[in-house]
């Protein structure tokens, strides 16, 4: 069974994925989003994976944060606090949210794993590096041009002064 | 080590949820970033899960692939709402139902 720290950093992580919907401020909002992805991040050393804990609180939590929050401030004021949304939609979307949860949590439930334990020791994160620079160098150099040509492309769009002219007309 | 498989994927199932459901409902694009973000990182969650219980190395390494991708994802999310916003000075996206090109 789930010890206390689980239970609390699975209170914390969906707790603070529902403030980040729900929320009116997108500011507090974004800061909601933080914490439940450092919530997954202590999920990681949880399962033993520090690696992947560290890689995740230095991009999502480090850059993604202050992009975010950036975008956020850029946009008008009295935009951040709106919330637009139809009732008749949102209950529907909280029904699809039950259902879902119910469907795949019974079939989760149901299924073999729940019995399934390990005795078996962590893996070395060392195995993961050799990994990386052995058997997966090419995906890590694809991995790296995806990143740069994704972040050159975000530059270009949100650089671009042509935009705000041409929709004036209409 | 007390925590079952079973408890991360339940955590995770939730979030897949959450996110589905802020996908769904909310009309904010930044808010709709969110829920993807809350999407890929219950994917995330389970395969380094998986990972820790079969045992097998190649799951973290592709939550790390995975979170790369994601945040030049988000990169490119952000840009788009940006040109969105300036375009159309709003982010409700029931206003870019003319983004026709």
């Amino acid at each position: 069974m789930a010890d206390a720290v689980f239970l609390a950093l699975s209170v914390l992580t969906i707790g603070c994925a529902i403030v980040a919907l729900e929320i009116r401020s997108l500011i507090y909002g974004s800061i909601a989003l933080m914490l439940t992805l450092s919530g997954i991040a202590g999920f990681f050393l949880l399962l033993d994976a520090p690696f992947v804990a560290m890689f995740q609180l230095s991009v999502y939590v480090g850059s993604i944060a202050v992009l975010i929050l950036f975008t956020v401030m850029l946009v008008r004021r009295e935009l951040i606090f709106n919330k637009i949304e139809d009732k008749r939609r949102r209950y529907a979307g909280i029904g699809l949210m039950i259902a879902l949860m119910l469907t795949i949590g019974t079939i989760i439930i149901g299924s073999g794993i729940k019995t399934m334990e390990t005795n078996s020791s962590a893996i070395d994160y060392k195995k993961i590096g050799e990994d990386f620079l052995t058997y997966y160098s090419p995906a890590l150099i694809v991995m790296a041009l995806i990143l740069a040509s994704s972040i050159v492309g975000a530059l270009a769009l949100a650089k671009r002064e042509d935009v705000e002219n041409e929709q004036r007309t209409d | 080590m007390s925590n079952g498989l079973i408890d991360f994927v339940l955590v995770s199932v939730a979030l897949l949820a959450i996110g589905i459901y802020g996908l769904a409902v909310k009309r904010n694009a930044i808010r709709m970033l969110f829920g993807v973000e809350m999407v890929v990182n219950s994917a995330n969650l389970n395969l380094v899960a998986f990972s820790r219980y079969i045992p097998n190395s190649q799951g973290q390494t592709l939550a790390l692939f995975s979170i790369a991708i994601a945040a030049a994802e988000v990169a490119v999310g952000l840009a788009l709402v940006i040109v969105a916003y300036r375009m159309y000075k709003n982010i409700d996206i029931a206003d870019f139902r003319s983004l026709k090109g």
